[in-house]
């Protein structure tokens, strides 16, 4: 019998972890070590954001799903991995602790024959001073949606920041990005354009003034590098259309942005060409920038071999080309395909937690040297995708021995779906409804976009809106098991 | 005054993009509109996450 290690019960994890269950039967051991007791739709995180969702609405209890599919799960964070085992033996093992179960603190090796790191993202707050508590958590002067206890957090303060306007107090709102080098725009997006939405709906839009304030060159750019649209005949830069949406519902913006500090009500940034400035605010949801999770990684005589296993950021290295170099360099073939760890074969990671090659924006600095530009996003979908892919080559390996051929689902061959809320309500919300192809440019193929026009498209409206709600019960009934979840794509 | 009117006055930035009129802004909400609009999205949706699987 053969054991598998799933590292992290989120998007990439779960949907590895129950795949390969199924696939695997009865016959070999999948384990999920993931220290959240909820498995959680984060996309909907920003309906919760604004009131308009409750936790629970978008959570679901992870043991009774895992019991039914006949999934070991320890609710535990990964510490450490030891590849080659140990002194006494030669088995693999990867070190966890305790966050539940009734078995807080206490450390477990568990061994495995595989391992698979979809351990997300830290929310790694504390790379601004300021932003976060000095302690990794979150500090007090912001907010955020990145977790579902967050985002209820963020909603109280939305609805007393309401209460303010409605007795006739001017509110300032700043939304974006905490940082020179986070990702995730998209989501800090969502949340500028729901409250502007909420703030419409309760009377209150004209007593409030918005912000964005992000790491992006040009609106629209998404740590994608921007997409071009086929609209009206024409192929027209994701920047346009970003602005024209900010310009649409009176949000003012500055990009190219690094936020260095955070204070009670003010913000300091430095922006791409040097200048340094300050933004005040009553209201502040900003995106940290994520890192690995921090696991460590120890040869069999127990020394450090971190820098082996794991890219500087924390990440996991896969099979990419980290050695591109300068951005003229950079190829569509750099991403990975098999997400296989290059020294230990048994070792794959999928999600966010595996290491980029380099990021998919144009790299900028400002002329004191301060890097300013998104790093690449790994969006759900390709996440799941990626997962699932993974899983399907560790069943291979299982069943078909070493020589399986291992599935691929690289980035710069797939693409993505996305939906980008802007407001809920059922006759009154909108979304845009993007799809990119491939996710990264392949500029080798298209030149002077890096995607297919044909398939890389987007519209804001109220279709929008009904395919994310749709998509908010579709994915949580998939991620629950329910009959013919294997037929809902990722 | 028409609604864009109001928006493009207000900054440089805005003033130098597009901004959707009565008509485009009132599509966006039309719901037999959007109802052909959302088989139309999800078709081509079908169609690319087919080709990434
Ligand atoms: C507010 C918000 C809105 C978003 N909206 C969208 C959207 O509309 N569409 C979209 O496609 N994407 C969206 N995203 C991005 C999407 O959520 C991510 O792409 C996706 O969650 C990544 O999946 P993942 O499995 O890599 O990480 P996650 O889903 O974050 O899962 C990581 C898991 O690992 C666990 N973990 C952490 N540390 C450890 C450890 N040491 N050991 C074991 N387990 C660990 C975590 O608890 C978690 O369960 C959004 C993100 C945010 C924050």
């Amino acid at each position: 019998m053969a054991r598998l290690v799933v590292l992290g019960g989120g998007v990439a994890g779960h949907t590895a972890a129950t795949f390969a269950a199924k696939w695997l039967g009865s016959a070999h051991e999948v384990v999920v070590v993931t220290p959240n007791a909820k498995w959680n739709w984060i996309p909907s995180n920003i309906w919760v954001g604004v009131g308009q969702m409750t936790k629970e609405e978008v959570t679901f209890d992870l043991a009774g799903v895992y019991a039914k599919a006949g999934i070991t799960y320890k609710q535990a964070k990964a510490v450490s991995l030891n590849p080659e085992g140990d002194t006494s033996s030669d088995k693999p093992f990867v070190t966890i602790e305790y966050t539940g179960q009734d078995k807080v603190g206490e450390s477990e090796n568990v061994e495995y024959d595989y391992i698979l790191n979809a351990t997300g993202p830290k929310l790694n707050f504390d790379a601004t001073p300021g932003l976060g508590d000095g302690k990794g958590q979150m500090g007090d002067h912001t907010v955020s949606v990145c977790t579902a206890d967050h985002a209820v957090h963020a909603a109280h303060k939305l609805q007393e920041a309401i209460e303010k306007m409605k007795k006739g107090e001017r509110q300032k709102f700043l939304i974006g990005t905490g940082h020179g080098m986070c990702t995730c725009q998209g989501a800090a997006f969502e949340y500028i354009f729901n409250i502007e939405h909420e703030l419409r709906k309760a009377g209150v839009r004209d007593m409030a003034d918005m912000k964005w304030i992000s790491n992006e060159s040009f609106l629209g750019d998404f740590g994608m590098g921007g997409l071009h649209l086929k609209v009206g005949g024409y192929v027209v830069s994701s920047k346009l259309f970003a602005e024209s949406l900010f310009a649409e519902r009176d949000v003012e913006w500055l990009i190219g942005a690094h936020t260095s500090k955070v204070e009670a009500g003010k913000v300091e940034y430095e922006l791409l060409d040097g200048s340094k400035g300050e933004e005040e605010f009553d209201f502040a949801m900003l995106i940290p920038p994520f890192a690995g999770v921090g696991i460590k990684a120890y040869d069999k005589a127990g020394e450090d071999i971190t820098d082996t296993v794991f890219a500087p950021n924390g990440f996991m290295k896969v099979d990419a080309n980290y050695g591109a170099g300068a951005y003229e360099n950079w190829k569509a073939s750099d991403w990975p395909r098999t997400y296989q760890n290059p020294t230990y074969s048994n070792m794959f990671a999928a999600g966010i937690a595996f290491a980029p090659p380099h990021i998919i924006s144009k790299p900028m600095s400002s002329p004191n040297g301060t890097p300013i530009n998104p790093t690449p996003p790994r969006t759900g979908m390709p996440s799941g995708i990626i997962g699932k892919a993974v899983a399907h080559s560790i069943c291979d390996l299982i069943k078909k021995g070493d020589s399986a051929h291992l599935h691929e689902a690289s980035m710069a061959e797939m693409g993505a779906a996305c939906v980008a809320s802007a407001g809920k309500g059922i006759f009154t919300g909108t979304a845009a409804a993007m799809t990119v192809y491939p996710v990264v440019p392949d500029f080798e193929k298209y030149p002077g976009t890096g995607r297919d026009t044909d398939y890389t498209f987007g519209e804001i409206g109220l279709a929008g809106h009904w395919i994310k709600h749709i998509l908010h019960h579709l994915f949580i009934y998939k991620a629950k098991l329910q009959p013919g979840w294997t037929l809902i794509p990722e | 005054m028409r609604k864009e009117e109001i928006n493009f006055q207000k900054s440089d930035n805005f003033n130098r993009t597009m901004i959707p009129g009565t008509f485009a802004r009132k599509m966006r909400t039309c719901v037999i509109w959007q109802f052909i609009r959302f088989v139309a999205i999800n078709i081509k949706m079908i169609v690319v996450v087919g080709k990434s699987h």
